[in-house]
C-alpha cells in the first residue's frame, strides 16, 4: 500500500508513445495504413447493403443510389477509393519487405513516398475516368 | 511415481500448435487474391457510373461476374477478419472486453460475407 502512494508521488518514466516521436512518413503510413484497413472493414458493410438493394429490386436500389449520388455519398465514395488504394499500396509495400529487401534507410524513405503519393492520384485518376464515363465531360 | 501417465502422453498438446505463422501467411495470401479482385470491382463501377438498375443488375447477374465477386467477397472478409483481430489484440487488453471483441469480429465478417454472398447469388440466379 506504501508502495502505492510512493509511485503516485514519484510517477515511473513510461515509455515513450507517438506523441513523444518527431512525426516521419514512415511513421505516418504505417499508422494510416492500419487506419485505413479498418475503414475498409466498415466499408464493407457499404458494399454489402449496395449489393442486396441490387439483388432486392429496383426500389432498394434507387434508395442506395439516391444516397450514393448526393454530395455526402460522394464524398464517402471517394474517400473509400483513396483507402482502397492507399491500403493497397501499403501491402505492396509490406510485399517487398517480406522478400527482405528494401531495408535501408534509402529505400524506405523511396517506397515510403511512392505509397503516400501515388494512391491519391490513382484514386483522381478513377474519379476522373468515372466521371467521363458518367458524361460529365 | 503417483502419475500414471507416460512421458509421451504428459508432453503431448504441450509447447507449439505449429500454427506459428498460419495467420501471418493467410493474411499475405489474401492480400495477393485482392489485388486483382478489388481493381476488377473498382473498374467494372468506373465503366458502370451512372448506369441504371437493369444494366447494373445484367452485369452483377453474368456468371463470370458472380464468380469474380464472390472470391472477392471470400478473399476481402478472411483478409479484414485477420486485420481487425489483430488490432483488436494490440488495444484491448481486458480478457473479457477481448474476447467478446473476437467473437465480435467473426460475426460481423460473417453476416456481412453471407450477406454479399446472398445478393450476389440472387443476383446471378436471377438472369
Amino acid at each position: 500500500m506504501s508502495d502505492q502512494v510512493e509511485t503516485n508521488k514519484h510517477p515511473r518514466p513510461l515509455s515513450p508513445h507517438i506523441q513523444i516521436y518527431r512525426w516521419t512518413l514512415t511513421m505516418v503510413l504505417s499508422i494510416l495504413h492500419r487506419a485505413t484497413g479498418v475503414a475498409l472493414y466498415a466499408g464493407t458493410a457499404l458494399l454489402a447493403g449496395w449489393l442486396l438493394a441490387a439483388a432486392s429490386g429496383e426500389e432498394a436500389y434507387a434508395v442506395v443510389q439516391s444516397i450514393s449520388t448526393a454530395w455526402y455519398g460522394r464524398l464517402v465514395l471517394f474517400g473509400y477509393s483513396w483507402a482502397l488504394f492507399h491500403h493497397m499500396f501499403g501491402g505492396l509495400r509490406h510485399f517487398i519487405w517480406d522478400t527482405g529487401r528494401g531495408f535501408d534507410l534509402r529505400h524506405v524513405e523511396i517506397i515510403a513516398r511512392v505509397t503516400a503519393f501515388v494512391p491519391p492520384v490513382l484514386t483522381i485518376i478513377v474519379w476522373v475516368l468515372a466521371y467521363s464515363y458518367l458524361g460529365a465531360f | 511415481m503417483s502419475d500414471m501417465r507416460t512421458p509421451l502422453s504428459r508432453a503431448r498438446g504441450l509447447g507449439s500448435a505449429k500454427k506459428g505463422t498460419h495467420h501471418f501467411w493467410m493474411q499475405r495470401v489474401t492480400a495477393l487474391a485482392n489485388i486483382p479482385l478489388t481493381l476488377f470491382l473498382v473498374g467494372a463501377l468506373v465503366v458502370h457510373a451512372g448506369a441504371d438498375y437493369a444494366t447494373m443488375t445484367a452485369f452483377l447477374g453474368n456468371p463470370l461476374v458472380g464468380v469474380v465477386m464472390l472470391l472477392l467477397i471470400v478473399s476481402a472478409i478472411y483478409h479484414m477478419r485477420l486485420g481487425l483481430q489483430v488490432v483488436i489484440e494490440d488495444y484491448i487488453h481486458g480478457e473479457a472486453s477481448k474476447l467478446l471483441a473476437l467473437i465480435a469480429n467473426n460475426f460481423f465478417a460473417l453476416t456481412i460475407g453471407v450477406a454479399c454472398c446472398v445478393a450476389v447469388l440472387k443476383l446471378v440466379t436471377a438472369q
